[in-house]
């Protein structure tokens, strides 16, 4: 009962496959609620912690939560871009990748929609991490500019750690190894300006704090808020993205295509 | 039209220290069902993966639809669909959602892909569970939804890996129902199994692999008559077949082997005489050292 015959069709293009696995990846993400309540319940537990149990120890003036809103964004930016690890490795060990691969297509897509899906996610995290953060007593002193500078900046972190994150998703074995890998990352945060000044720590230690990448992030996003300098953060924190950005793309690129030789 | 679909010369892979292809010569004849017959490790799944380009081979041509899968993937990927071995389905989207991805991805326009996707679930009985997902569906169903998004841009060749490896008898029945009605579309099917009665009920020809060489291509009754002539079955006590022998069916043979046979097993032990069947070539060619005596006689 053959009907029509579908021999002369093109396959998608690049950007309509891309947007097919964008599409996807965002309704998984819909699909998957136990991550979606996740996603949003975190950045508020972490913003009542760290305001009301941490705050008053660290900043008995009550003034911490200026201090530490940049801090939890990034946290929970984190957290919510980890999954990007879980949700890659799954689709890899999966017979649906196989298939995606002997399509005429541009199979990258199926991370690529991870990593917008991850994006999406991880932008509607901050968002309620900043409304929570405004309804606690954040005042932030930004221009319509500097809100997009600092938006910006927090996307783009965003988008370096969801690619890191795919990475590691490639190159771990199942899901759950990907999960473990993953969890190192979720400590960087800890280990720079974004609790605590870098300068209450041990001397060997804020050799290290000063100088990992979350910091000038931190540094730039805070100054962009509040009434801080930005100085020479905003272009190390950019310069560092970029840096890290470049080697995650070319790192998955190379993972997923080793991937498809092995199995 | 190319007269075979499917040529393979030479092929060989090695995974590490281990070969798992050691020089595979066949060709599949353009609109035919071929099935590659053997055990768990033979290789299977590594040539099938080889065909649809997602593995490259160490040494070797292969080419599907007349083109290379090497130095031309992309023409062999418009020429392919893969239905691989683990259902190949996302499974925390729908059936319409899976089949509407994929038609989407194929290059159809949203409307085309809707007509699509409402079509292949009808011809694959789906409707009803449309908008359930893929999660929740039986080994069956999944096969079947399966199968479905294979179909999804009707491409002239398809690879099934192990069709209905874990199914009941029901709904592979079901299955062979819709690989048959494929062939008379035209196109040609490229299946894996484990299972004899599958290769002996779809297959025009079958190719027998074992340690990574093919120990015996032919159509099933080609396949039968290397065994030989007739099979003595030794049925013990407990009506439990013991041993089968194969002979050529002469009466010198069978008498010699039961003469032997009689020193070896209980005075009461029964023999019945029957046909080979694909059983009986499968033992005879895949097992090793032990038995090449049987497959000797």
């Amino acid at each position: 009962m053959r009907t029509t015959d579908y021999s002369a069709l093109q396959p998608a293009s690049l950007a309509a496959t891309n947007a097919v696995f964008i599409g996807r990846s965002i309704r998984l993400s819909l699909r998957n609620v136990e991550a979606l309540i996740m996603a949003i319940v975190l950045p508020v537990m972490l913003m009542l912690l760290f305001t009301y149990v941490f705050g008053g120890a660290l900043d008995p003036g009550g003034d911490y939560v200026n201090y530490v809103v940049p801090g939890i964004i990034l946290l929970c930016a984190g957290y919510g871009s980890a999954s990007t690890a879980v949700d890659v490795a799954t689709d890899m060990t999966n017979g649906i990748i196989d298939r995606f691969r002997t399509m005429p297509i541009r199979s990258l897509g199926v991370v690529i929609g991870h990593v917008a899906a991850s994006l999406f996610r991880n932008l509607v995290a901050t968002g309620v991490v900043i409304g929570v953060a405004l309804l606690l007593g954040f005042r932030p002193s930004a221009s319509f500019l500097e809100w997009l500078g600092a938006l910006g900046l927090i996307a783009l972190f965003i988008l370096v750690l969801t690619w890191l994150y795919a990475a590691i998703g490639l190159v771990a074995g199942t899901p759950a190894a990907a999960s473990g890998y993953g969890f190192i990352l979720l400590f960087l945060p800890y280990l720079s300006s974004a609790f605590v000044p870098t300068n209450t720590m041990p001397g060997w230690l804020q050799g290290v704090a000063d100088h990992q990448p979350i910091t000038p992030v931190i540094e730039a996003i805070r100054g962009l808020l509040t009434d801080g300098p930005v100085g020479s953060n905003g272009w190390l924190a950019v310069g560092w993205c970029a840096i890290i950005l470049l080697i995650a793309f070319v790192w998955s690129s190379w993972a997923f295509r080793r991937k498809a030789g092995r199995r | 039209m190319n007269k075979h679909a499917i040529e393979v010369k030479g092929l060989r892979k090695r995974f590490g220290s281990q070969i798992v292809l050691d020089g595979i010569d066949l060709a599949v004849e353009t609109g035919t069902i071929f099935a590659l017959l053997g055990p768990n490790g033979a290789g299977k799944t590594t040539l099938i993966n080889i065909l649809s380009t997602l593995v490259a081979p160490d040494e070797g041509t292969a080419t599907v639809a007349g083109r290379d899968v090497v130095k031309e993937r992309d023409e062999v990927k418009r020429a392919i669909s893969l239905t691989g071995q683990f259902a190949a389905v996302d499974e925390a989207l729908t059936a319409e959602e899976n089949l509407n991805m994929i038609a989407r991805l194929s290059g159809f326009n949203s409307r085309e892909a809707r007509a699509r996707t409402a079509g292949l679930l009808k011809r694959f009985d789906l409707t009803a569970s449309a908008k359930k997902r893929v999660k929740t569906y039986s080994g069956g169903m999944r096969r079947r939804i399966d199968l479905a998004i294979s179909l999804v841009a009707e491409r002239p060749v398809l690879f099934l890996d192990e069709p209905t490896t874990g199914l009941d008898t029901l709904s592979r029945r079901a299955l062979w129902e819709i690989i048959l009605d494929l062939k008379k579309q035209g196109i040609t099917i490229f299946l894996t199994t484990q299972y004899l009665e599958e290769a002996d009920q779809l297959a025009d020809r079958i190719a027998v692999i074992a340690g990574g060489r093919v120990v015996a291509n032919g159509t099933a009754g080609e396949l039968k008559a290397r065994v030989g002539g007739e099979v003595l079955e030794l049925i013990g006590g407990d009506d439990g077949v013991l041993r089968t022998v194969p002979t050529d069916g002469s009466i010198q043979d069978v008498r010699r082997t039961l003469s032997e046979l009689a020193l070896l097993y209980p005075q009461d032990t029964r023999v019945s005489i029957r046909k080979p069947s694909l059983d009986d070539v499968f033992v005879a060619l895949t097992t090793t050292a032990g038995s090449k005596e049987v497959s000797a006689r």
